[in-house]
């Protein structure tokens, strides 16, 4: 990449005025267009910050000291710091002078106000660099107009100006001239070379007050006069509530009120202990609405739609009928994976104040503005009533994109009339889940002459199916007679995104099967691969967005960095490589047997996700990516009767703790393309690179998750 | 209802709850430590760690009555400042995703070196076991125990 004249106008994204005590403010918002008429303030008090009109604001005070202000949510991505570091290094300042600030929050507007997808900063990464460059320039045209020369003679380092004669400003003592400057047209980014923030470890901006216990997240959020609100929901997915009996749970000390709204119940008290334990107490009649359903027949049904004719082709290339027909072998496989709930650490929970004047909202939640409208057509209300402060989130995973508790906290303070704190105990949390679906998939192969000619993808899942641009993923475009198939089975259960949805499972189908086909045509498992992406090289088809080139790199890099194929006596290794979110990524798992059973001891790790903004952030998110998948293979199962969730608290559902976790290694590809996502994509290829690894430890190949479950291997 | 006193970081407090309450739900609701974090409510997570008498506890299964004339430490009164080794230790490795579960790491991890100031990695590994970190940034819990247990050496 080289530096690119911006030609974007960035009248039509930024805003800059003086502020009365000194300084200069910068709104700028990353994608839409701002209004004309929006003022930008002229004191700083972060909750009047505007952002409906802007989405981040930029203050440069008269001492040179800069304040970013983002309303970004954390879910612990680490966007609240490699944003601000992408502002800061086209503004040129030294990072220990810069202090971001989650803004004032009353959000309503913010396009990209949404994480998730690990794609803030793929999105992200030209308006923040144009927004940076933009006040840099007018930092220095105002100094060079105060000099009487040209622009072009200035120079900038670490927020201060300077010019030939070696006079220097500072950008505090320029920052009210350049608020008065027109918006350059032109403004020139850094060659990634000069970067000086960007490719720096930056500490998470948030870590004092986590590592002090300060009060951050939702459950910690509190208002006078406030009740916490515990809600009994039907027990079963199919339920209704048919009557109930709350005498007892009304005598309990503490309950203030005991609301029915809709199915469910929700006991108001004075403190979160005697909410949640007066709702014990409620005695509540349930009785069937549709079908109470159990994971024997998903996996009946789920087997009968990939055994059956119900498809929707997603993608054919060739034709694989005849490419099977013609086959001198066949390979065919199926692979099995449960419901998951997503499990942040952080119980789901809102805040939430309805008077006749206003609707307040207050709580973790990755979808913002879609909640608040949501909200606003349930209780009939303005959506302008509305105002909505996010918190930050303990762990989001998909499951805070749903804002099912929000809705919850709403309809009770709009009957209370109170202000309320909705929280969801563990319990409550698992059983009332927006579950990764439960799938399966089929994949078949035809070999002939001792190549792959044709590829077969079955998917069967609950509720949804695989969608946007995954059926062009690997190894779509590298076998001529390709075809991707899916169907569906509408359950009540409720389902939805899970880190890096459909791909969390995917990845483990396909990483296995190449792994098998390998062996079935005895040939080398990262040599069919390496062959498979030669012809995807100069592709010309656009839906697909892999780089075989991109795919190589990671593939010969962890081939190097995990020493494949030379390790120590007894290190069983397995491989997997995966695109998706936009990243490439490999990884080589070691396993080593310990009293009989495998055991994960390394996953090395080598990613392209482009640039990498903050190294010290980004491996963090790979090492937790990459656990996580293990953890999720190795343990995560979740089941169901007669609708009922059958684990519901960590004592029978199982995470991956300490000492089951490998060392992460984590290797980057140095390129100068732009960042892509880094939140998800490192956890699909684990799980199949243990699988292959448990292979060679034992000769035994998984084809279900949990891993655990396979009684032959672990007893 | 009933009378309870408590020492929470050398502070004495008293508060009026029924005896089967939680400290957890003591110190959250009652007397505004935020930073004991609740995660499951049964012992299973770590995330409402504080220290009672030095020993590292799980506060959601403490009624309030059995703390009473005990020492309570939560994670904002391990140091005024975030100056505790392990808390230095956190920061300097950068460990936390999400963060929520860290206050009960900490509080884990620095009551384990008092007792064992200078452990092995598989010592580090078993004390740490029981404390969930759902974002998985355990990896870097490891290598952060392991550096405090350097500071404070
Ligand atoms: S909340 Fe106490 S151990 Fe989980
Ligand atoms: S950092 Fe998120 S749970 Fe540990």
């Amino acid at each position: 990449m080289t530096a690119k004249k911006n030609t974007i106008d960035r009248r039509s994204f930024l805003k800059v005025s003086a502020l009365t005590g000194g300084g200069m403010i910068i709104g700028f918002n990353f994608f839409s267009a701002c209004k004309p008429e929006v003022e930008l303030p002229k004191e700083i008090d972060v909750s009047t910050l505007n952002f409906k009109d802007f989405n981040g604001f930029i203050k440069i005070a008269d001492n040179g000291m800069v304040t970013i202000f983002a309303p970004n949510p954390e879910i612990g991505q680490g966007v609240k710091t490699s944003m601000p570091m992408i502002i800061a290094e086209e503004l040129d300042v030294a990072w220990k002078n810069v202090h971001v600030v989650q803004g004032g929050l009353d959000t309503d507007i913010f396009e990209r106000q949404v994480a998730g997808g690990s794609q803030s900063i793929r999105h992200g990464w030209d308006p923040l660099r144009q927004t940076g460059a933009t006040a840099r320039q007018m930092l220095i045209n105002a100094a060079a107009a105060k000099w009487g020369i040209d622009a072009a003679e200035c120079t900038v380092e670490e927020g201060v100006i300077s010019n030939s004669k070696g006079d220097k400003l500072g950008y505090g003592e320029v920052a009210v001239e350049a608020a008065a400057m027109d918006v350059p047209k032109d403004v020139h980014l850094k060659e990634p070379k000069d970067y000086k923030i960007i490719g720096q470890d930056i500490q998470n901006v948030d870590i004092d007050e986590i590592i002090t216990g300060k009060p951050l997240f939702g459950l910690d959020y509190k208002r006078e006069g406030m009740l916490y609100a515990s809600v009994l929901r039907p027990p079963a997915f199919g339920q209704k509530l048919k009557d109930f009996d709350d005498a007892v749970a009304r005598s309990k000390e503490g309950v203030v009120d005991i609301i029915k709204f809709g199915n469910k119940l929700a006991v108001l008290a004075n403190s979160t202990w005697e909410a949640m334990r007066a709702k014990k107490a409620l005695n509540a009649i349930w009785e069937e609405d549709t079908k109470l359903e159990s994971s024997e027949d998903h996996d009946k049904i789920l087997l009968d739609l990939l055994n059956g004719k119900k498809f929707k082709t997603l993608r054919s290339d060739g034709n694989i009928k005849k490419a099977f027909a013609n086959a001198d072998q066949v390979l065919e496989r199926t692979y099995e994976s449960p419901f998951l709930p997503h499990n942040c650490l952080e119980p789901m929970n809102f805040f939430a104040h309805v008077t006749d004047e206003k609707v307040e909202l207050a709580g973790p939640i990755q979808t913002p503005k879609g909640t608040a409208e949501r909200i606003a057509k349930k209780l009939n209300r303005d959506f302008k009533d509305i105002s909505l402060e996010m918190t930050r989130m303990g762990g989001g995973f998909g499951r805070r994109l749903y804002g099912d508790f929000a809705l919850e906290a709403a309809e009770i303070s709009n009957i209370a009339k109170k202000p309320v704190l909705v929280i969801f105990s563990r319990e409550d949390d698992m059983a009332d889940g927006i579950y990764r679906p439960a799938i399966k998939y089929r994949i078949s192969a035809a070999i002939k002459d001792q190549k792959v000619v044709g590829y077969h993808l079955k998917e069967a899942a609950i509720n949804g199916n695989m969608y946007g641009l995954i059926p062009n993923f690997f190894p779509a475009g590298a076998i001529d007679n390709y075809q991707v198939d899916v169907a569906n089975y509408k359950s009540n259960i409720t389902t939805g995104a899970w880190r890096a949805p459909y791909t969390n499972f995917l990845a483990f189908a396909e990483q296995s099967f190449f792994d098998e086909l390998a062996e079935t045509m005895g040939v080398d498992k990262i040599q069919l691969r390496l062959d498979l992406l030669q012809k995807v090289k100069g592709t010309t088809d656009v839906r697909i967005q892999y780089s075989a080139e991109r795919m190589e790199s990671v593939i010969n890099e962890v081939v190097k960095r995990s020493n494949w194929g030379k390790t120590k006596e007894g290190v069983y290794q397995g491989f997997s490589v995966y695109y998706c979110h936009n990243s490439h990524v490999a990884e080589v798992a070691d396993v080593e047997m310990e009293n009989g059973i495998p055991v994960v001891k390394k996953v090395t790790c080598a990613i392209d996700c482009g640039i990498v903004v903050n190294p010290l952030g980004a491996m963090n998110q790979v090492e937790g990516g990459v656990i996580d998948g293990i953890g999720h293979a190795m343990y995560g199962d979740f089941n169901f009767t007669n609708g009922v969730p059958q684990s519901v608290n960590f004592d029978t559902y199982r995470l991956i703790r300490m000492k089951e976790t490998p060392i992460v290694e984590s290797y980057f590809i140095e390129n100068d393309i732009a960042p892509t996502g880094l939140g998800e994509p490192t956890l699909p290829p684990a799980g199949p690179a243990l699988a292959n690894a448990i292979k060679a430890a034992t000769g035994i190949r998984l084809t279900k998750q949990p891993f655990i479950e396979n009684k032959e291997i672990f007893g | 209802m009933a009378k309870y006193n408590l020492t929470v970081n050398n502070t004495p407090y008293t508060v009026e709850v029924s005896p089967d309450t939680p400290l957890l739900w003591v110190l959250r609701d009652h007397l505004n430590l935020l930073g004991t974090k609740f995660g499951c409510g049964i012992g299973q997570c770590g995330a409402c760690t504080i220290h009672l008498d030095g020993t590292p506890t799980k506060s959601c299964l403490l009624t309030v009555s059995l703390a009473e004339g005990k020492s309570i430490t939560t994670i904002e009164g391990l140091s005024e400042d975030g100056s505790h080794p392990v808390q230095e230790a956190w920061k300097e490795i950068d460990v936390p995703q999400c963060g929520y579960c860290q206050a009960g790491q900490i509080m884990t991890a620095s009551a384990f070196l008092i007792k064992n100031p200078n452990p092995s990695r598989e010592e580090i590994r078993e004390a740490m076991h029981e404390n969930i970190c759902r974002c998985a940034s355990y990896n870097r819990i490891e290598i952060a125990v392991e550096k405090a247990a350097k500071k404070l050496s």
